[in-house]
């Protein structure tokens, strides 16, 4: 089975789950008052359950017939050819994001945000330091003055045991 | 009209808006040349800058020329490098390019901007002709047709995702109508769907689920795919001699009046858009062109060049004709730049004309200054632009991904965002594997709310779905509605049966 229609079961059972949280649990929930109301919280969610349902079943079921002899082009992005692609730091540069998220706050904008840049850049294959720092700090200290004193959007620059 | 022009023109000729435009065009010319990052994801960037300055009509006016500059951006890197930064410009690598090859890339880009700037001005005159005119017929609509009009634009948008693609541009829809009921309506004051969770009350928040959809997927193919950036063969073509000759400029003259007004009409429809227009335009002034002409498109064509070049960008303004009179996009940039609005606290729609003239008209006028930077400012600085193409990768996509992150940051201020932000965005380029379209899911995102306000509201003025018979103009959006659903994969059906009998009969 390809992809699509992995996906399309996946979003099937998805919508059993938000259609059955629809159904059956939410009008608990319903004060007596608005239960005389036509339109309930649950009523629109109901409407869009039965819908997803029927559409992913069009897409598992492949009643939709796709175009015949479509090749993909050399530059579109294509999973069959995923082991040719470069996983591995594709994956390294996603857990930096995650790193980058937990470590924001506590570290502070400008730590953070130095060692993002150049760990985004050494994950892909750069190797001159004397050029990675400088840019990487320069970057974060513009936009910590960009966002801070124009934009006027609080970010903390500082670890958390330098105050501020 | 000319109380309302004149409005405009006091708004947009303030220093700090004519600023913006500038600057709204230089980032976009810049960023939209960057292969792989489209409007869309420039936009969703921008998004929290601009509602930071507070001003919706100060947001929009840098909005819109950031949309018009990733179109010229993603027209200099389709001629240039044949690598097109955005759907819109493929068309016009076709002929772009081998007119760099042959040593005018200077006078391809200028007949890009000329043909670019000719089309967006055409677009705002008829933008400002129609739009008023759209929107006082709008202003008979109750939320019974708004409810029934978002359903046909949804649809639309579906129907025009291509062959063997309805049904899955349908699924993202319901999807992203499933995530916009997530967190705590206006309507009804109690949480929906938020399993427990804090970050959810409030739902998922609109910057995010753009970012996730549109610059975090692209940026991760960047990575995965190097091909992907560089397109072409290899460096960028000199650029020389911007000029071109009286007898190039005449051939053009009828191709760009012919492409501007009908760019304009395809991008008012939606779910059409650019891209489509862009393709269309090329398509037809290669079929009308005759003789040499006609041979000559694909291998550096003046018409072939200028024809998609004007098309797309009266599309663009075209697609601004539904966002401002119905508050109904009928594309991916248009519906995030809806979702901007809202945040700004201002809901497009019929009313916008008639309550805040000053943002509607500021737009417009910004339009046309938009297009005179782009054509007097960016032109002449392109060759020096184009040198980001030169930035190596390695650097870009850090500051790429810096950005998508700084942007979910910024606009919430929480990093709980921020993994929400990796998580969707893992989930979209797992869909773009799938070659599901991600637009519909954002699009149906944004005009969630919308619909189940009207549709609530519509019910409880008919106590039920009588509203659906009871009002002719309802039941006949929702009909043709159907029909835009239905319809491509029966002629997709009739096509086959008709190609079978053909070969049943040889």
């Amino acid at each position: 089975m390809a992809l699509d229609r992995w996906i399309a079961l996946i979003f099937i059972v998805f919508c059993c789950a938000y259609g059955y949280m629809a159904f059956f649990t939410m009008d608990q929930d319903v004060p007596p008052f608005m239960q005389r109301n036509p339109v309930w919280p649950s009523t629109f969610p109901k409407v869009l359950a039965v819908l997803g349902i029927l559409v992913g079943l069009v897409v598992l079921l492949g009643l939709e017939k796709p175009e015949a002899g479509k090749e993909p082009s050399a530059t579109e992005i294509n999973y069959r050819r995923l082991h040719e692609y470069k996983l591995g730091q594709a994956l390294a540069l996603l857990g930096l994001m995650v790193a980058y998220a937990l470590l924001l706050r506590p570290a502070g904008f400008l730590i953070a945000t130095t060692l993002f840049l150049i760990a985004g850049s050494a994950i892909l294959g750069e190797r001159k330091v004397h050029i990675m720092v400088p840019v990487s700090l320069l970057a974060a200290l513009c936009v910590w003055y960009l966002v801070q004193q124009v934009l006027g959007i609080f970010l903390r620059p500082f670890p958390f045991f330098l105050g501020n | 009209m000319l109380e309302g022009i004149l409005i405009g023109l006091e708004a947009a000729f303030s220093i700090k808006n004519l600023l913006l435009v500038v600057a709204g065009c230089l980032i976009g010319t810049f960023i939209g040349m960057l292969p792989g990052l489209g409007p869309m994801s420039i936009i969703a960037i921008m998004i929290p800058i601009a509602i930071t300055l507070g001003d919706p009509a100060a947001a929009l006016i840098l909005l819109a020329g950031v949309y018009y500059g990733a179109i010229f951006g993603g027209s200099t890197s389709s001629i240039l490098l044949n690598a097109p930064g955005v759907a819109g410009t493929v068309a016009s690598s076709f002929d772009g390019y081998p007119m760099a090859r042959k040593g005018q890339a200077g006078k391809a880009l200028t007949i890009a901007a000329v043909s670019s700037f000719a089309g967006g001005m055409m677009g705002v005159i008829l933008l400002m002709i129609f739009a008023p005119a759209l929107s006082s017929l709008a202003l008979l609509f109750h939320s019974a047709e708004y409810f029934a009009l978002m359903v046909v634009g949804l649809s639309a948008i579906a129907a025009f995702a291509g062959t063997g693609q309805v049904a899955k541009a349908l699924m993202m829809t319901v999807l992203g109508l499933i995530l916009a009921t997530v967190g705590e309506g206006a309507l009804f004051n109690m949480p929906r769907f938020t399993l427990g969770m804090m970050d959810l009350q409030s739902g998922i928040s609109f910057i995010t689920l753009a970012m996730a959809m549109f610059a975090l997927p692209e940026a991760l193919f960047l990575v995965l795919n190097p091909a992907r950036g560089s397109g072409g063969d290899g460096g960028p073509n000199k650029i020389t001699g911007l000029r071109f000759s009286r007898a190039e400029g005449r051939a053009m003259l009828p191709v760009i009046g012919r492409q501007s007004v009908q760019g304009f009409f395809v991008g008012v429809l939606p779910g059409a858009g650019a891209t489509l227009a862009s393709f269309l335009g090329y398509a037809v002034e290669r079929n009308i062109a005759k003789g040499e002409d006609q041979a000559e498109f694909g291998h550096g064509s003046v018409k072939g060049l200028a024809a998609p070049e004007t098309a797309n960008n009266a599309a663009c303004t075209g697609s601004f004709v539904p966002l401002l009179t119905l508050g109904i996009p009928g594309s991916g940039t248009t519906a995030i730049l809806l979702g901007a609005l809202i945040a700004l606290n201002v809901t497009p729609g019929p009313r916008l004309m008639t309550d805040t003239p000053e943002v509607f008209w500021a737009v417009i006028i910004s339009m046309f200054i938009g297009n005179f930077v782009l054509l007097i400012l960016n032109l002449p600085l392109i060759p020096y632009i184009a040198k980001i193409l030169a930035i190596p990768r390695n650097y870009l996509i850090p500051f790429i991904l810096f950005f998508t992150l700084m942007g979910a940051y910024i606009g919430q201020n929480n990093a709980t965002e921020l993994l929400m932000l990796v998580g969707l965005g893992v989930l979209a380029s797992i869909f773009r594997f799938a070659d599901y379209p991600l637009a519909p899911l954002l699009i149906g995102f944004i005009l969630g709310r919308m619909l189940e306000d009207n549709f609530a509201r519509s019910m409880q003025l008919y106590r039920g779905m009588d509203f659906i018979w009871e009002r002719p103009m309802t039941l006949g959006l929702l009909v043709l509605a159907a029909i835009l659903i239905v319809l491509p994969s029966y002629r997709a059906r009739r096509a086959k049966a008709r190609a079978k009998g053909v070969a049943d009969g040889d």
